[in-house]
């Protein structure tokens, strides 16, 4: 449904062209929840807005590649037939709910904008079609609830109240960018049953981005791990998360403090390293374990095998060769 | 250190470069219109009645008025006087606001209670006919004018300098300089100072050219400096007679005043976008 | 709602007394004697003597302040000196003037200057931008007299279109209108100067919300985006300002009627300061400042109404 070959996405800033994101290749089938999993700085959030081709300002940002969705590559559309396929098409909620919310427009009338904007309905009929929808994302007394301001509700609520927004244009690929991150532990698990159980119910695909990874073992079929602007690993849920090949991958699992058995916590070591200032050769090896001089070089993506972007992945000890 | 980075470092402390910079063009702006005078070709008195009302011309280059005095001359000097009225009731708002605004917003209590009441006060007359109460009821003259102005002005400091002020006494650092036992004024001048110099300057460069713009229409509305003193606003009052046959007389000190004042607008605008690009206008 | 505005009231009130407290005070510190002004320096001393009792500056001061209170609040502003003439019936008869003039300067300026701001933030940097940030900065700089005379050199002198003097006492709604058109012009280009910029700084406040991007991502069209979502909350800051502004339009408006010799209150305060009127010059403080607490009380319920965060209740 959704097939992403070759995204290089670049920003102009002080004269020089800076890579941000670098020949990312994804998949994602009808039916399907893919999770992009990642720290700070790995490029999730931009790879999202890169697809739906919301970063802003426009002229700043140069992007390449093939974003086919449902067979129309999304990067040659023009601005009236992308906003055509945003929201009905595919669908993006933002974390951060209160800054994402519009603080002068009732929640309601927000949900009924977006509704509207895809379907022909009255006035009235959006109405009631909202109230539905905050029913279905679990918030209590929904028709109170739907004239509220988004300063009067709670951080879950707002998160739900995103959640009914994107739902209400019906969206066949929806893009989750890190929903829950803003939110105490309680609260996040009840927003995930909520997602599994709209996805179930609608038969969506799902993109869910996360640096989570309990999130994301809650919610995905297939992960694919970010660094630095790279897909690095991409695999199956249950395989990523028993097999990991890649060393980042394996670093970022072993970091899981775990209760059951006692010993120190590890830390990947170094910070993952800014646009402006990546390394020559493997953007990950200063950080890297398992570093080795051809590391170092220059890597040519194309001859990586794309499942698990290592120049040794076959050396490393206790990872089976592709 | 030397001197000259002592007293950088005192007065005007962690102010960003691109700020200083514009206050130095400000200054230097105000150092060449203060010494405009000495290029005047006349006696800025000297009547010649035989040459009243002629246009401009390579002897006169902005033409003469009905005394038959050198426009141009007149400008210059007008000029000059202009300027001092406004960076004088500048400063004079700026200390005395700047004060008390620090005062009442590092304070709070009754202190803050009280000035925000009197801020509220001064801030319901249009500055522009507290001005006029003001010189209308004490008389003309240079300091006056200074004072009036100066005393509109003080409100929209004070604010400013209060808003600052709370917001760092506010902070933790604060409450450990107390504890260390800090004098409340050692606090203010010392810590909180420092951090509200930068906006206080540059609400001060935007503040002059409008203290001028103030004064001049004050002279204009016969209220200023009493002729025969050239003012900008009282050239162009006694040519609004003439308008018909000497635009010149009305046009020039029009354009001088213009020129000044859109100067000092545009070093205001890159200090301020130098400072904090959010800085309202008011 | 009605609590809301009855805080704002009460909020105001105290600063009203005050600043009539003020006035009373300023007026009453004036150095010179009113009666000896009035009456000129050969005046009997007997004549002086009944002026002053007349206007009442034997009595002790406190009982002078409650008298003028309890004047203002019945709206009676005292007896003209020069004319006799009860000083708030010169204002009644002044004020549709200035409020007209004022009024169709805030008018122009804002349907002006918003739609230039707008733009401007839009094409950040681009030739749009700068353009408008030169104008907008030119017509801030220019003094409001030199414009207006400006304004008159060209459109009434050179070109003869308006009007010289700038009254039209007869019914006509054109003559009328040709007659506050330059003046309106004149107050109106500097605000709408003013308000491009705080329009622009607002809209560049709010194009990186993250709001916008949502409503973007909702599919819905460019313009729904501008106006719902940016300009809908660049309104803010915007009402604010410009609430801060209407003290500077008001002085800017005393100059420009003189400019234009249009009758209204500013021609009124110039007469009375020339004529050392002090009881006209009292009651029109009076009324500007009432002027600008009304005004600032309006922006401030206007605020509440669109900023659905301030506590209303």
């Amino acid at each position: 449904m959704l097939e992403i070959s070759n995204l290089d996405v670049s920003v102009r800033s002080k004269g020089r062209l800076l890579p941000i994101l670098q020949d990312v290749n994804l998949t994602v089938r009808r039916d399907e929840t893919l999770a992009i999993v990642g720290e700070s700085g790995s490029g999730k959030s931009m790879l999202a807005l890169a697809i739906t081709r919301l970063l802003a300002p426009v002229k700043s940002f140069e992007l390449r590649g093939k974003v086919v969705f449902e067979g129309h590559d999304l990067l040659t559309l023009g601005r009236r037939e992308m906003a055509a396929v945003r929201g009905a098409g595919i669908g993006i909620m933002f974390q951060e709910a209160l800054g994402a919310l519009n603080p002068v427009a009732r929640v309601g009338a927000q949900i009924v904008e977006a509704l509207r904007q895809h379907r022909a309905a009255s006035a009235s009929a959006a109405r009631a079609a909202a109230v539905e929808l905050l029913r279905d994302v679990g918030i209590p007394a929904p028709e109170a609830r739907i004239d509220d301001y988004p300063h009067q509700l709670s951080g879950g609520m707002r998160q739900r109240v995103m959640i009914a927004m994107v739902l209400a244009c019906e969206p066949r690929l929806v893009i989750a960018d890190e929903p829950t991150t803003s939110l105490d532990v309680t609260i996040q698990s009840q927003i995930l049953s909520v997602l599994r159980e709209l996805r179930a119910k609608r038969q969506m695909s799902m993109i869910f981005i996360s640096h989570n990874l309990g999130a994301v073992a809650a919610m995905a079929d297939r992960v694919a791990v970010m660094y630095a602007g790279q897909v690095v690993e991409n695999a199956p849920a249950a395989e990523i998360f028993e097999r990991p090949r890649h060393p980042y991958t394996r670093a970022l699992l072993a970091a899981i403090p775990r209760v059951d058995r006692v010993r120190d916590l590890s830390v990947i070591p170094g910070v993952v390293p800014r646009f402006d200032a990546l390394p020559r050769g493997c953007r990950f090896a200063p950080r890297c374990a398992y570093r080795a001089p051809a590391c170092e070089a220059p890597q040519v993506l194309a001859a990586l095998d794309a499942a698990a972007r290592c120049c040794r992945i076959g050396e490393i000890p206790g990872v089976a060769a592709p | 250190m030397s001197v000259a980075q002592r007293l950088r470092l005192r007065v005007f402390p962690r102010l960003p470069k691109a700020l200083l910079l514009g206050g130095l063009t400000f200054l230097l702006v105000c150092a060449l219109a203060a010494a405009l005078p000495a290029f005047s070709p006349f006696d800025p008195a000297e009547q010649d009645l035989m040459q009243r009302l002629e246009p401009p011309s390579a002897g006169h280059w902005f033409g003469t008025d009905n005394f038959g005095r050198d426009v141009f001359s007149r400008v210059l000097w007008g000029t000059r006087l202009s300027l001092l009225i406004g960076l004088g009731a500048t400063l004079a708002g700026l200390v005395a606001g700047g004060a008390l605004g620090i005062w009442a917003g590092f304070k709070g209590g009754w202190a803050d209670a009280a000035v925000m009441r009197l801020i509220d006060v001064l801030l319901s007359f249009p500055s522009f006919i507290l001005c006029l109460l003001i010189v209308a009821v004490v008389g003309p003259g240079v300091p006056i004018l200074i004072f009036a102005i100066g005393v509109s002005l003080v409100p929209k400091f004070a604010r400013v300098a209060r808003s600052s002020a709370m917001a760092i006494g506010g902070r933790e650092y604060i409450d450990a300089c107390r504890t260390m036992g800090a004098s409340d004024l050692r606090i203010m001048v010392r810590h909180v100072y420092p951090n509200v110099a930068g906006e206080l300057l540059v609400l001060a460069s935007l503040w002059t050219a409008n203290a001028i713009l103030i004064e001049a229409s004050l002279s204009f509305l016969g209220l200023g400096i009493r002729p025969p003193a050239p003012t900008l606003g009282g050239m162009m009052l006694e040519g609004l007679n003439v308008l018909h046959e000497a635009p010149w007389l009305t046009l020039m000190p029009g354009a001088a005043i213009f020129v000044f004042v859109l100067m000092l607008n545009v070093i205001g605008d890159r200090m301020r976008d130098a400072v904090d690009p959010r800085l309202r206008d008011v | 709602m009605l609590a809301f505005i009855a805080r704002r009231l009460a909020s105001a009130l105290p600063t009203a007394f005050i600043a009539l407290v003020l006035v009373f005070f300023i007026a009453r510190i004036l150095p010179g004697d009113p009666a000896l002004a009035i009456l000129g320096d050969s005046a009997s001393e007997a004549a002086l003597v009944a002026l002053r009792e007349k206007l009442g500056l034997g009595r002790p001061v406190w009982e002078q302040f409650i008298a003028y209170m309890g004047d203002v609040l019945r709206f009676d502003l005292g007896v003209s000196m020069v004319s006799g003439r009860p000083v708030s019936e010169d204002i009644l008869h002044a004020l549709p003037y200035t409020l007209e003039l004022t009024a169709s300067a805030i008018l122009f300026g804002i349907v002006a200057g918003v739609p230039i701001g707008i733009a401007s933030a839009l094409q950040r940097n681009g030739p749009a931008d700068y353009v408008s940030r030169a104008v907008s900065l030119v017509g801030l700089s220019f003094p409001p007299f030199f414009l207006g005379i400006c304004l008159l050199l060209l459109f009434a002198i050179v070109i003869p279109v308006f009007p010289v003097i700038s009254v039209h006492e007869g019914g006509s709604l054109r003559g009328r209108l040709m007659a506050l058109a330059l003046p309106a012009l004149t107050l109106g280009i500097i605000f709408m100067a003013f308000v491009a910029r705080s329009t622009r700084a607002a809209m560049l406040e709010v194009i990186p919300e993250i709001f916008v991007r949502t409503a973007r991502a909702k599919g819905i069209s460019e313009w729904r985006v501008l106006l719902r979502h940016m300009l809908r909350n660049a309104l803010l800051p915007i009402i604010t300002v410009v609430g801060l502004y209407f003290g500077i339009l008001m002085g800017n408006s005393v100059v420009t009627e003189i400019v234009f010799t249009r009758p209204g209150l500013g021609k009124m305060i110039v007469a009375a300061l020339n004529s050392r009127d002090y009881v006209t010059l009292q009651g029109l403080t009076v009324v500007y400042c009432l002027i600008v607490i009304g005004v600032n009380l309006v922006t401030d319920i206007l605020y509440g109404l669109a900023d659905p965060r301030v506590k209303l209740a």
